[in-house]
């Protein structure tokens, strides 16, 4: 299997390759830009926004200011896949940073750490010492008359800060609600200047692509589409951990060889595919190709390729119940419908699992999620209202005998 | 000290296009320096930065990690969300509060800890996991959080 993100890897933070960028700086921006959009490569901070699209919405050939974004937040539960390549390869990603820049015209680029990766706060900018040192960021690029520089701006604790506008405002120094849009950050971003904002893992996908052109990325998924991905696995199975395999490949793939099965032996009961924000599926919906639109179509999403695991001993009234909390711990307070919504759910579901529940708590869950899905300002209202509608469709004996035996 | 303050405030903003983006950046130094970030901390910032002390309010109560009153010398995060209890049979959270003898929010009298839940740490591979200030521990049993905790007091016996 071709690994595409692993591709740098030399073990700490030793610089190898930039062979990328070299390649990167004898070509027109134009035609790296034209690259990117050709390879298909999708966001992978969740929405899976083609990128190239994306890079058509900043101004063309312009003068202007640009700024460039790396959201580094990670807060999705389940995810832990940019922890691992800064952690591992941090190169790569200041290397995909740098073409990408290249690509857009942007002179400065932020990377916005989540504030509890204290040790990756720690060594980042070592790294990105080094790639100055050696001429490979900084000014004049090796030599080519291109400059472009990063800082790390390190979060405080947020969830919300994870979605772009709310990034973006807290880089400016303001609590991280999300903005009204449009207008879109790629014409009013960071101080009002156009701004592009791709997740770690979105930018680490670009070096190969250059190097290795579009078709090979494409030739690296299982379904002609889209590279690879990235896959943190973690719960009921034997081996959790951060697996790259070809987009596309399937769930059960994923659990049984990558993951190495279901610990100790028990039944799978359930499995969120993609971070905390994406409806579950349950065990007889495994054989599914883990890609942006086969799980559109079976109603869930790709989302961050974080698989949670669950086995038949999990109660999935709990799960429902902590993710509530989570949530309602998390809304940044903004949006009426988010904010009442959450705090509301998380008292119906602690009240059922507690063994308090009314008979009609469950319709008025299934009511709130309703109420929140497509009536606030960010996406948050739907990482909200579809796991949790969808637990409750799923699995809805569970919820009703907590309801029975109380 | 105030000069000294003003410095270092200055010195982060170079960093950015834009001064007001030093806001959070600045919190965290004072939260470093003092533990947690005091309201005369906060109105030094705002003389420095030149942004209204609304501003800086809401800006600190607004992330988690900023503290506005004083913890315990170190903050157990721990994580309690939907992985980390996957997996742990009973709670961390209940059994360092027992250990303790404290609860989520509180300090020891000693003012040695204090005990916060945190949402997902990006360990979820290896949960259980918390932070001990910047330290971060992973695959944790009752038996490892019993040594952990041992040595910061040995540690702080010295
Ligand atoms: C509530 C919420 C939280 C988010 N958290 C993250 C995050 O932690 N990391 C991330 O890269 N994107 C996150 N996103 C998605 C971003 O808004 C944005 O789409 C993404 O950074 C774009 O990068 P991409 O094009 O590379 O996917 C979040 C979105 C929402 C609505
Ligand atoms: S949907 Fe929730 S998190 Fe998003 S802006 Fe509204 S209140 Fe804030
Ligand atoms: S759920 Fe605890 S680290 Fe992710």
């Amino acid at each position: 299997m071709k690994k595409i993100l692993t591709a740098n890897i030399s073990g700490g933070t030793k610089i190898s390759g930039y062979e990328a960028l070299k390649k990167t700086l004898s070509m027109r921006p134009e035609e790296v830009a034209f690259m990117v959009e050709r390879s298909g490569l999708r966001g992978r901070g969740g929405g899976g926004f083609p990128a190239g699209l994306k890079w058509k919405f900043l101004p063309q050939n312009s003068r202007g200011t640009i700024y460039l974004i790396c959201n580094a937040d990670e807060g999705e539960p389940g995810t832990f896949k940019d922890r691992h390549i800064m952690e591992f390869d941090p190169h790569l990603l200041i290397e995909g940073m740098v073409i990408a820049a290249y690509a857009v015209g942007a002179k400065q680029g932020f990377i916005y750490l989540r504030g509890e990766y204290g040790w990756i706060a720690k060594f980042l900018p070592k790294a990105i010492d080094e790639a100055v040192r050696e001429g490979l960021l900084g000014d004049n690029i090796l030599g080519s008359g291109f400059s472009f520089y990063i800082d790390v701006f390190r979060g405080a604790g947020s969830y919300v800060c994870g979605e772009e506008t709310a990034l973006i405002e807290s880089l400016e120094g303001k609590p991280g609600r999300p903005r009204l849009r449009p207008p879109f950050p790629g014409t009013n971003g960071l101080y009002g200047k156009p701004t592009l904002v791709h997740n770690v893992t979105t930018f680490s996908c670009i070096p190969f692509i250059i190097q290795n052109g579009p078709d090979a990325f494409k030739a690296a998924s299982s379904t002609g589409r889209g590279g690879t991905k990235l896959f943190s696995i973690s719960g009921h199975v034997n081996k959790p951990g951060l697996y790259e395999y070809p987009m596309g490949t399937s769930l059960r793939e994923l659990i049984y060889e990558a993951a190495g099965g279901i610990k100790g032996g028990k039944e799978l009961k359930a499995v969120i595919p993609g971070g905390l924000s994406t409806p579950i599926l349950r065990a007889d919906e495994i054989d599914v190709s883990m890609d942006f639109d086969t799980l559109a179509a079976v109603k869930t999403m790709l989302g961050s390729g974080g698989i949670i695991v669950m086995d038949e001993t999990v109660s999935i009234p709990r799960v429902a119940q902590k993710a509530a909390r989570f949530y309602a711990h998390e809304s940044c307070g903004q949006c009426a419908p988010c904010r009442e919504g959450t705090a509301m759910i998380k008292l119906l579901l602690d009240r059922m699992v507690n063994g308090q529940g009314e008979q009609d708590d469950l319709d008025q869950v299934m009511r709130l999620c309703r109420y929140i899905n497509g009536s606030t300002i960010c996406a948050f209202g739907y990482a909200v209202s579809l796991p949790i509608a969808a637990m409750i469709r799923k699995f809805r004996n569970e919820f009703e005998a907590l309801l029975e035996n109380r | 000290m105030k000069e000294e303050l003003k410095d270092i405030i200055n010195r982060l903003a170079e960093r950015f296009p834009e001064k007001e983006s030093a806001l959070l950046p600045a919190l965290c130094y004072l939260q470093n320096r003092d533990g947690y970030v005091s309201e005369e901390g906060m109105k030094s910032v705002a003389v420095i930065l030149d942004l209204p002390e609304a501003r800086v309010f809401s800006t600190a109560s607004f992330y988690s990690m900023l503290n506005l009153k004083p913890e315990g010398k170190y903050i157990i995060q721990i994580c309690t969300n939907v992985v980390c209890t996957l997996l742990t049979e009973n709670p961390l959270l209940e059994y360092i509060s027992n250990s303790l003898g404290i609860r989520e929010g509180e300090v020891t009298p000693d003012g040695l800890f204090s005990i916060k839940e945190v949402e997902c740490l990006g360990a979820c591979g290896y949960a259980p996991a918390m932070h001990i200030n910047e330290e971060r521990y992973e695959n944790l049993t009752f038996e490892s959080v019993d040594e952990i905790i041992g040595s910061i007091r040995k540690s702080e016996l010295i």
